[in-house]
């Protein structure tokens, strides 16, 4: 038989040998953005011991140290920070490490409530098709119709109504994830619903038919796996649209509170203070913003080329 | 010897609606147009046996194939599976599992009737887990090994993907997950129309001797006279829904009555070569 | 000696990919005559289709003709396709769906390419089309109809139409007949062939169906991995085919007068190589139930209308019949 003689490859070596590996490895704007991203997701997540100071901590603030410029010793405490203090003496380098990490944590976290609402409709509607498609998708199409900082400032208004007045602002996180996660489901929905109506045709899933498996055993172990691929595509660009989404609500002072603070947050106390002087407020957590935003952008812009389907 | 057919199939028929959606219709003022894909078809299969179905593009030859192994539901008409009606709405969920565990079908293109997400091990494995047919892993994983030996593959193929093999070796790993829950009924749905001439032969003869070594009983369907003649011990002949002529494979071909029938045999083109 | 219509010496075409450069035909040379129908039979994967179309200079990127020439009466056209593409080489595909603008009728696409060839003459040139129509089997009324609201059989007639409006040399037809049902693809064959040779138009017919060749063409021409392996008159190569892997192709395509349920037909073992995987030497060797000592090291040569060890200078010094290992 004309069999090759080695044996089947592993896991990773089947990945680094794949053609993704091999055009990661050339694309150097993939690869600085995809380190930009690396850096600072660990950054936030180790946000503990990287920080210089915890800045919520009231103990260690000295309200003395306000305005303070960066890189210059106050001329009160003779403490320096390297970005610079806020308006309460917080350090702004910290402040901005943990701001990250509020950041990406609603970030990551509404994108995979989205996907989880998203995916599942999605191969509902796919594949049960009739009313239940119809339904599923006449929602997706209102929803569609308005801006969705509008609907996950409406989904937050409605939760934060809901919510008791002393729990609002431990619950704001997550009323937060659930706002920006409810609003961007319907592009994952709609991807999915069509590689599902195409996956659903195929010979593999009458095959599974055959044997009696049931629709949900069906969608999720067939057809699932073959429609995953332009759901992660997806999910970066979500979050660069979530990252951002989260930023524009706390900077309207709708979003994550002051005692969370999240970089949307820290520019919006910065903004206050623009043209007095003390720009570097402002200024340094939006240019973590731009390039967290951008990176992730890039790289989901990078993504959805390369998985494309290409002339082989 | 009055043995009962394997397969007895009785009026079966099936129609589409093909008329345009009701408001357009009631906008347009059309009618309501329906499309009849199988009409009353009756025949039968001897145990161990090959039936051909032939038929070109549009012949119902395929919603006949569904129907049969439960993928469709015929509009009217009876089909007896070993002497037990199939897919009765009377019947329970258990004892439509029985029957599926007779049944099975290799399909026609050898790219999508395998999930390309998973190993080939896994996909020979799912039917035995379906059915409950071997409980223990280990005797689960022997019993895959020896299904990729009986279609001439072997056992390192289980960890591989579908797309590591070529379309030949594909349609091969397809009739191994068709044997998987020991069958004893297998609708082979055009298995070597997509395949080149020096693969198909692999295969066909691979289906003849599973025939033989396993007692299968087979419904072969096709459009190629030629494949039929060296699968089928009986042939019937479909046009536009209807079975024209129905006869033993030699009679059929050798005395087609029937003007369509005498039409394909005129159609398939032959040459003085073939057979040494 | 007069000069072949068409003739391809030592054509080679490569794809570069990102790790590789896979050589998708290697060394190909046939000539055709006007009015002669020759046939390109392989199985798939063998360079058939990219034959046909590095001819008509229709290769995909990265695709590349490395090496070789093609002449047209006489006049190189490997780097000038486009000139004669349509024109005076016509060309049929597969699907007759993708091959008729979905958007303009039968009639308008017609008569387009007729003003294009045949320069521009309005009446004269609706003349022309009713005229081809009629020359197909399609009634010329219906030329305002689109393509859509024929057959698939039709649709391939018009297809022919259209290929033969504009008088061109050369028909290059690449499985014309494959999507269609067997009663119609022997009709459309016939048409084409018959077209051809009263219009003294010659035709590549490519196709993996050994039935179509029979039918259908003068001469025929086998690739295998590539290559070419056996050349030579339709009825002599089916009748006493030379090249092991013709024989079992042939052997192992059911003949409706000679198998029956019985019948165990003969197969060759394996299958194709890939682009990647080509063996050395002779590409068939793995797979040649008489291949000797040289089959793996030294390719043989295409000479007198096959390329086999047996028959070269090489195999034939070792006597007939006599095979050693393999």
């Amino acid at each position: 038989m004309d069999r090759p003689d080695t044996s089947p490859p592993t896991m990773m070596q089947r990945i680094l040998a794949s053609d993704f590996v091999f055009d990661f490895t050339r694309a150097p704007l993939a690869m600085l953005a995809a380190a930009v991203v690396l850096f600072l997701f660990i950054i936030a997540i180790l946000a503990p011991l990287v920080a210089p100071t915890n800045p919520f901590d009231p103990a260690s603030l000295n309200l003395m140290n306000g305005f303070t410029p960066p890189m210059t010793p106050n001329m009160f405490t003779g403490q320096s920070f390297v970005m610079g203090a806020d308006d309460q003496g917080r350090d702004l380098l910290s402040a901005i490490i943990y701001g990250l990490r509020v950041s990406l944590f609603v970030g990551v976290m509404s994108v995979l409530l989205a996907m989880g609402i998203g995916v599942s409709l999605g191969l509902v509607a796919g594949y049960v098709g009739g009313w239940l498609d119809n339904l599923i998708m006449r929602i997706a199409d209102i929803q569609l119709t308005f801006p969705s900082i509008l609907i996950a400032m409406l989904i937050f208004g409605v939760l934060r109504g809901i919510i008791p007045p002393d729990l609002r602002d431990e619950m704001a996180i997550f009323v937060l994830i659930a706002a920006i996660g409810l609003s961007e489901w319907v592009p994952f929905a709609r991807t999915v619903r069509a590689t599902t109506l195409v996956e659903k045709e195929k010979e593999y899933v009458q095959a599974a038919r055959l044997i009696g498996l049931r629709r949900g055993q069906i969608m999720w172990r067939h057809i699932l796996p073959n429609v995953i691929g332009p759901v992660l595509v997806i999910a970066t660009i979500t979050l660069a649209l979530a990252i951002i989404a989260e930023a524009t609500l706390s900077f309207l002072g709708v979003g994550a509170p002051p005692t969370e603070p999240s970089l949307g947050t820290l520019i919006r106390i910065g903004q206050d203070y623009l043209f007095s002087g003390e720009w570097w407020i402002l200024a340094f957590p939006a240019v973590t913003l731009l390039a967290l935003a951008l990176s992730v952008n890039l790289l989901g812009d990078w993504l959805k080329d390369t998985l494309n389907p290409r002339l082989k | 010897m009055a043995d009962r057919p394997y397969l007895d199939v009785t009026g079966l028929s099936r129609h589409f609606d093909i008329s345009d959606p009701f408001l357009a219709r009631v906008v347009s003022g059309g009618r309501k147009r329906v499309l009849t894909a199988v009409d009353d078809v009756s025949f039968s299969i001897a145990k161990g046996q090959t039936y051909a179905l032939v038929g070109e593009s549009g012949s119902g030859k395929s919603t006949i194939a569904r129907m049969i192994v439960g993928l469709e539901r015929p509009d009217s008409g009876r089909i007896l599976i070993d002497g037990q009606t199939a897919f009765d709405e009377a019947g329970g969920q258990a004892q439509d599992n029985r029957l599926r565990q007779k049944l099975q079908m290799v399909f026609q293109s050898p790219y999508s009737s395998l999930n390309p997400r998973w190993r080939v091990g896994d996909i020979l494995m799912e039917p035995i887990k379906a059915f409950g047919l071997i409980r223990e892993r280990g005797a689960q994983r022997r019993r895959v090994d020896e299904l990729l030996e009986q279609v001439g593959l072997s056992s390192p193929d289980a960890a591989r993907f579908p797309h590591e093999f070529s379309g030949g070796q594909r349609q091969r790993i397809s009739i191994a997950r068709a044997l998987a829950s020991n069958p004893q009924f297998i609708v082979c749905d055009e298995p070597t129309s997509a395949l080149d001439v020096s693969v198909q032969a692999q295969v066909l003869n691979l289906l003849k001797q599973l025939q033989r070594d396993l007692q299968l009983t087979y419904l072969f369907i096709s459009h190629d006279m030629a494949v039929v003649r060296v699968m089928a011990h009986r042939i019937g002949v479909l046009k536009d829904g209807r079975l024209v002529e129905e006869n033993a494979a030699g009679d059929l071909i050798e005395s087609p009555q029937d003007p369509y029938t005498r039409m394909l045999m005129e159609s398939t083109p032959r040459f003085a070569g073939g057979l040494r | 000696m007069t000069t072949p219509l068409l003739d391809v010496r030592d054509l080679s075409v490569e794809f570069p990919l990102r790790r590789q450069r896979l050589q998708a035909l290697d060394g190909i040379s046939f000539s055709l005559e006007a009015g002669e129908v020759l046939g390109f039979v392989g199985e798939s994967g063998a360079g058939k289709s990219l034959t046909g179309a590095a001819i008509m200079g229709l290769l995909e990127p990265p695709g590349r003709i490395t090496a070789g020439t093609i002449a047209l009466q006489g006049r190189r056209i490997e780097d000038d396709a486009a000139s004669v593409r349509g024109g005076e080489i016509g060309m049929i595909f597969q699907d007759p769906l993708t091959s008729l603008n979905p958007l303009r009728t039968v009639g308008d696409q017609l008569v387009e390419t007729i003003q294009l060839h045949l320069g521009p003459s309005g009446e004269a040139a609706e003349a022309r089309a009713i005229e081809l129509l009629e020359e197909v089997g399609i009634d010329p009324e219906r030329r305002s109809a689109f393509p859509h609201e024929f057959s698939g059989g039709m649709r391939q007639r018009i297809v022919i139409a259209l290929a033969l409006a504009p008088e061109p040399k050369l028909i290059i037809a690449d499985e014309p007949t494959t999507a269609l049902d067997v009663s119609i693809q022997a009709q459309v064959l016939a048409l084409l062939r018959r077209l051809c040779k009263e219009r003294g138009a010659a035709v590549i017919l490519i196709t993996h169906d050994m039935g179509v060749i029979a039918e259908t063409t003068d001469r025929v021409a086998v690739l295998y991995a590539g290559r070419l392996v056996e050349e030579g008159p339709t009825a002599d190569v089916i009748a006493a085919p030379r090249h092991p892997y013709t024989a079992g192709l042939m052997a192992s395509t059911p003949n409706l007068d000679a198998v029956s349920v019985d019948t165990v037909l003969p197969q060759i073992p394996g299958s194709m190589p890939g682009l990647t995987a080509l063996p050395s030497g002779c590409r068939f060797h793995p797979r040649c139930g008489d291949a000797m000592a040289e089959c793996p090291r030294i390719a043989p040569e295409f000479a007198d209308g096959v390329a086999c060890h047996k028959f070269s200078a090489v195999g034939s010094m070792k006597g007939k019949g006599a095979s050693n290992g393999g």
